[in-house]
């Protein structure tokens, strides 16, 4: 596994050669290197995988975790600061994500930036952004992890901003960045307190996430914590999921997602909706057996923020007009329902093996792979209807199916996918959810259930006001859309084949479960039943109501409760609440008073210091006037004075 | 002829050479030989340094000497250097010669403005070598007193006030020192200037009563802090790198803040450690103050040196705040700090002197675009406020995560609070940060004046790439560093942890 | 018999006049004046006490005579600077000389 150092250097030579190149390389040039630098490293990871996935199992059924290679980085008195690579199941699975959606993206990204001015670049950010994601999931130690966190936080920040002449792009760029490191402070304090309670930063290697009868992370040393309070880790663990929550995009944390999309649209394919924003989850499943050995009370708050923010984000979804945001929120409303099937992943020490309350956790990988693959393929096909109408308003789209087949199709595929719909991806990994919320809490499942539906309903709200609906007739006569080129299209096709194929073709759970152990999924009927049903009908009522040309039930809808959709256009004001926070509390109430604090009081004692000597001296100098015949008439009175002083 | 005497003796060779050069080339061909002598100097003495421990020498302090200078005084010119010293000592070579070819235009006056800087680097040298209280306390005043004529003669803005403020405030800080020394060489018994027969009570010294400590100690701390920003010290630092050319600013943020922070740790905490674990906490809430303070004020300066001066302020805050920690780690991590902290901000200060002396604005309302304009120095610009905010793989990361996790470490609700708190500057920095970087470089630039401008030239892309490979190369490996560091930390935190008792916090 | 009392009242007389001279007038001419008045009272007590103390000695005339050389060279000096000054500034008053003042 000596090669798997590769998957992690290749894309980082990768970003220094094209940062350092820059313009003195053609476009092509530098599209090609970096492309192919992650055909290799995809070709590696898919290597890696086989070898992985094909090696013996266990005596306890799972695979073993393998740490080819991990080296102190920095180190800290007794606690020491790796870097390594880490290979188990959900990080393999991770590095099968990531390079592949991010081979898709580099493609993509020759047809969709041809031509772009500082296209070079756009292509190191990406290597940039590929290697610290890659190093993310390989991560050995919670500190690598956080390391590379803020290196995607960082190559984020990059790309969102990459059109920096425009004010939107920078607002948004700097949003993002603020917002999530607001988050990772905590993550920081909560590393901190682990670190410190547990004298190590270090995973447990030799127990991959939870096996029956085994004291998880064993490795760690969790006796000084216990010893402290049976809060300290749970309050570790609590800070470390905010951080998670940051950058997952969970309420009300999720602000500065939507307003990501500002920068290009394979960007947001690759970073805001496949990798970068799944670290929380991925944080979350990584300590999992943490969570179930010390915080299993506090995995609630997990469970019902992630409810919450999947209905916020799915009811606002509903009344988005720019199609990027639409998926922006249906983002963080399917992350949301990854973040929900941990926190209802709930094993007992009895038997795992086919136990509902344990599938939460396959669930919520499962999740995370297909929607990977089913959002990357809507955002890159958003980006494609947007390259041909240059805009993102669904008010100049409408009707586009005539225009753009393949698009149109593969859109289509994933639609279905996201609303569950059999048998694409989508349906086999949100009804393992839909099973293991039903079995934590009936409340928790209707609700997940009836969000399944808003999703039904949203999506295809969206494809209709694309692809059919009202035709914008006179910017399409102007302008006539025209099919993407092959380079955009060709991944479209690839990832659609994905999720067309990897709900039934494969079984996921003999990959990734909790118990590390093969798990068999297999369907709940009355719960798949149900949410067939709720999700056709969804579809239905979308189709009703978007599909025609002239759509009176939506406008007397709009009519009907103008405050409702005022509210959730402009997604119920959170973005407001912010705008308040930052520049009317900290910067005018705590920045500048401060500022002036500095400049009037204390610089004013240091001044007036200097003033006040100055002005005692210029009082004292009257006495030492020049005047001679003055100090001879004093020195003539002390004289007098001291005498008589003596002589009395 | 000891070979540490090597860095004070190559300024003064300087100094002659540039008293009898003629013509701005002349200058600079001695500015060049001399500094860059000096940085293969720094860079041959951190190996041999290596490879002295590698071997296994554990003394305290290495390549040790000591001559009699004024004997009846028990003055003496003594040098030694140990990892903390060493680290500094590469530190100053980088930057001293970085900032000459930062400063490879300036004008007029060429000769004189390098005869001065060369004095003052003089001092950092000689300051950073020495171990005797006296000689530190000499060369300290050394690098003080160029900086009044290279602000009051070169500088920017209202220079003689900036000038003004900032020599008479280190000034002030100097009367406290020179106070604490001696209170602290008779408080030791009188007989010996030097750091180690005071720390060790060797050479005929005694232990510094406590009670004793508690009046020196504060003195002292006070003295160094001064100059290492210590709030609410820190009013000249704003004024006086807002004024000052390009290189002194380098040099003064870059090194001179050093000193202060290595003071504190070398004189004050080391030689009175009983009143350091005793009154070490008010200054604790000082730095937190500092740490936090420097970062809100930074937010809503409009004047790009103003923020780079105020988030100086909250980086050294930072690194008082860790020494204050008294452990291992966060020592360690307090001199990472200060190699960090020196170097990103003379590629701040760098940068920015180089965008200043093109738009003749600093003023972050009238900037904009500059990425398109000049994207050199614009990329440059960013990389130094990525590395000011902690993004890993340049310095900030390491120094910063080495000082929460060792501050952490120290029990107590009272420290686990205070770095909590620190903590928070991570995010108030990326606002900073991101605000300028946001306002000046990304954007359009709508001022014909400024579209114009070229970008960077030979010397300037020299000094900027000399800085970012320093700050990106203790990003990338920091292992070996912060070993060599904590070798230097070592022996001072252990003398200062069995005091321990007396902490009211412990 | 002329006692030494009259003559030391005198020279007392010589030497107040002198001082009171000095702190009062504005002229640097006057000033110079009553600097040689009250020399020239320590000269006749220097010459008057040489005479009815100690006959025998010259130390007192000595002195009195190196006094008034060192006097005239000084008023020399004094009044070349008075003149120089009132070339350049057309006055000589004390309290007008202030040019030279910080």
């Amino acid at each position: 596994m000596e090669h798997t150092l590769l998957i992690l250097l290749l894309p980082f030579l990768s970003f220094l050669f094209l940062g350092l190149m820059d313009s003195k390389l053609s476009h092509r040039v530098s599209g090609l290197i970096g492309t192919t630098v992650l055909g290799v490293v995809a070709a590696l990871s898919y290597y890696t995988a086989w070898q992985y996935f094909t090696a013996d199992r266990l005596a306890d059924g799972t695979f073993a975790t393998l740490v080819p290679y991990n080296a102190t980085w920095l180190p800290l008195g007794a606690l020491h600061f790796d870097m390594g690579i880490m290979l188990d199941p959900i990080s393999v699975m991770m590095l099968i994500v990531i390079s592949t959606v991010s081979l898709m993206v580099h493609i993509y990204s020759f047809g969709y930036m041809h031509g772009e001015r500082g296209f070079q670049r756009y292509y190191a950010f990406l290597s940039l952004f590929t290697m610290s994601m890659l190093g993310l999931v390989v991560a050995t130690n919670i500190f690598q992890m956080y390391l590379f966190w803020e290196l995607v936080g960082v190559s984020s920040y990059l790309l969102i901003g990459f059109y920096y002449t425009m004010p939107a792009a920078i607002a948004a760029s700097k949003k993002a960045f603020i917002v999530t490191r607001f988050a990772d402070m905590f993550f920081l304090v909560g590393i901190l307190i682990f670190g410190y309670y547990t004298s190590s930063f270090s995973f447990d290697f030799a127990h991959p996430v939870y096996a029956d009868g085994v004291t998880p992370f064993a490795s760690v040393d969790t006796a000084k914590a216990v010893a402290a309070g049976g809060f300290i880790l749970p309050t570790a663990l609590v800070l470390m999921f905010i951080g998670g929550a940051g950058k997952s995009a969970m309420f009300p944390l999720h602000i500065w997602l939507p307003d990501a999309m500002e920068g290009p649209t394979p960007v947001s394919a690759l970073i805001h909706a496949a990798t970068m924003v799944v670290a929380g989850v991925y944080q979350i499943a990584r300590m999992f057996p943490m969570w179930i050995a010390y915080a299993p009370e506090q995995m609630s708050i997990v469970v019902w923020i992630g409810v919450f923010t999947a209905f916020y984000a799915a009811a606002v979804a509903c009344a988005q007009s720019d199609i990027k945001r639409v998926l922006a929120f249906s983002t963080i409303s399917q992350i949301a329902f990854m973040m929900v099937a941990l926190g209802v992943c709930m094993p007992g020490h009895e038997a795992l093996i086919d136990n509902h309350a344990s599938l939460g956790y396959m669930a919520s990988m499962f999740h995370l792979f297909t929607h990977a693959m089913f959002k990357a393929c809507l955002f890159l096909g958003a980006g494609c209807i947007i390259h041909a109408v240059h805009s993102n308003e669904m008010s100049t789209m409408g009707g586009l199916r005539k225009y753009m087949p393949i698009t149109h199709i593969t859109f289509l595929i994933s639609c279905l996918a996201i609303a569950g719909i059999p048998p694409f991806s989508g349906f086999f990994s949100k009804d393992e959810i839909l099973t293991a919320c039903m079995h934590y809490s009936p409340i928790c499942g209707w609700i997940m259930t009836g969000v399944a539906a808003m999703t039904a309903f949203y999506m295809f709200r969206l494809y209709y006001g694309i692809f059919w609906g009202t035709e914008n007739k006179a910017l399409h006569a102007a302008h006539t859309p025209h099919e993407a080129p092959w380079t955009m299209t060709l991944p479209l096709i690839i990832l659609s084949l994905i999720t067309i194929t990897c709900g039934w073709a494969v079984n996921f759970g003999s990959f990734v479960s909790a118990s590390g152990a093969d798990y068999q999924i297999h369907l709940d009927p009355s719960i798949a039943t149900t949410s067939v049903v709720i999700a056709v009908a969804a579809i239905l009522v979308a189709t009703w109501m978007y599909a025609r040309e002239s759509q009176p039930v939506a406008v007397d809808l709009k009519e009907k409760f103008p405050r409702l959709h005022r509210w959730a256009y402009k997604r119920f004001y959170m973005d407001e609440v912010y705008q308040y926070i930052t520049h009317r509390i900290i910067f005018a109430h705590i920045s500048t008073p401060i500022a002036w604090f500095d400049r009037h009081v204390i610089d004013g004692f240091f001044d007036f210091l200097a003033w006040g000597t100055h002005k005692l001296s210029e009082k004292i100098r009257g006495l030492q006037s020049g005047n001679v015949q003055w100090y001879a008439f004093v020195f003539l009175l002390g004289t007098i004075l001291l005498y008589i002083i003596m002589v009395l | 002829m000891n070979f540490l005497s090597i860095f004070v003796l190559i300024p003064l060779v300087m100094l002659l050479g540039l008293w009898l050069a003629r013509g701005v080339n002349q200058v600079r061909g001695v500015m060049v030989a001399g500094s860059t002598a000096l940085l293969a100097l720094a860079i041959y003495l951190t190996v041999d340094f290596l490879a002295e421990r590698a071997a296994g020498n554990t003394a305290e302090m290495l390549y040790t000497a000591s001559f009699d200078w004024i004997a009846p005084l028990k003055i003496k010119y003594s040098v030694g250097v140990d990892g903390i010293s060493v680290a500094m000592l590469l530190l100053s070579a980088i930057i001293v010669f970085t900032g000459t070819f930062a400063s490879w235009r300036l004008q007029p006056l060429t000769k004189e403005y390098f005869l001065w800087f060369t004095l003052l680097s003089m001092g950092v040298f000689g300051f950073f070598i020495s171990v005797d209280m006296f000689a530190m306390f000499m060369f300290y005043e050394i690098a003080l007193i160029p900086m009044y004529l290279l602000i009051g003669v070169w500088g920017s803005g209202r220079k003689e006030y900036a000038a003004m403020k900032l020599t008479l405030m280190l000034m002030g800080g100097s009367a406290f020192l020179m106070c604490g020394i001696f209170g602290i060489f008779y408080g030791a018994g009188g007989a010996s200037m030097n750091i180690l027969d005071i720390a060790h009570h060797t050479g005929g010294c005694r232990p510094i009563a406590v009670g004793e400590q508690c009046i020196w100690f504060p003195l002292t701390f006070v003295g160094f802090g001064v100059l290492g920003a210590l709030f609410p010290f820190h009013t000249w630092s704003p004024d006086g790198h807002a004024s000052a050319p390009t290189a002194v600013s380098m040099l003064h943020a870059g090194v001179l803040m050093k000193l202060g922070g290595y003071g504190c740790f070398r004189i004050a905490m080391y030689l009175m450690p009983e009143a350091a674990n005793q009154l070490g906490w008010i200054f604790l809430i000082l730095t937190s103050i500092s740490v936090v303070y420097g970062a809100f004020s930074a937010c809503v300066q409009t004047d790009l040196k103003y923020i780079n001066a105020y988030s100086s302020v909250s980086h050294c805050g930072l690194v008082l705040f860790a020494i204050l920690m008294m452990n291992h780690v966060a020592a360690t991590g307090a001199v990472l700090q200060m190699l960090s902290h020196g170097l990103m901000t003379a590629l701040f200060f760098a940068l920015i002197g180089m965008i200043y002396g093109r738009t003749h604005t600093r003023d972050i309302r009238e900037l904009a675009g500059l990425m398109r304009i000049m994207p050199f120095l614009a990329v440059c610009y960013v990389i130094a406020g990525l590395a000011n905010l902690g993004l890993p793989g340049l310095s900030g990361f390491v120094a910063e995560m080495t000082i929460f996790v060792g501050s952490f470490s120290n029990e107590g609700a009272f420290y686990t609070t205070l770095t909590i708190i620190a903590c928070t500057s991570i995010v108030i920095t990326a606002v900073y940060i991101l605000r300028l970087v946001g306002k000046i470089l990304y954007g359009t630039c709508t001022n014909e004046h400024h579209l114009a401008l070229t970008d960077a030239t030979w010397d300037e892309r020299f000094a900027v790439v000399c800085l970012i490979i320093s700050v990106a190369g203790l990003g990338l490996a920091p292992w070996w560093i912060s070993d060599m560091i904590g070798t230097g930390t070592g022996p001072i935190i252990d003398v200062i942890q069995s005091a321990v008792a007396l902490n009211p916090f412990h | 018999m002329i006692q030494i009392e009259y003559i030391l009242v005198l020279s007392a007389i010589m030497m107040f006049a002198g001082v009171f001279g000095f702190m009062t007038r504005k002229s640097t001419l006057a000033i110079l004046l009553s600097i040689e008045l009250m020399l020239n009272a320590a000269n006749i007590n220097f010459a008057v006490f040489n005479r009815m103390l100690y006959p025998q000695g010259h130390e007192g005339y000595f002195f009195a005579i190196f006094t008034i050389a060192i006097a005239a060279a000084e008023s020399a000096i004094a009044i070349a600077i008075m003149i120089n000054i009132y070339r350049q500034l057309k006055n000589i008053d004390v309290d007008e000389l202030t040019k030279m003042k910080w």
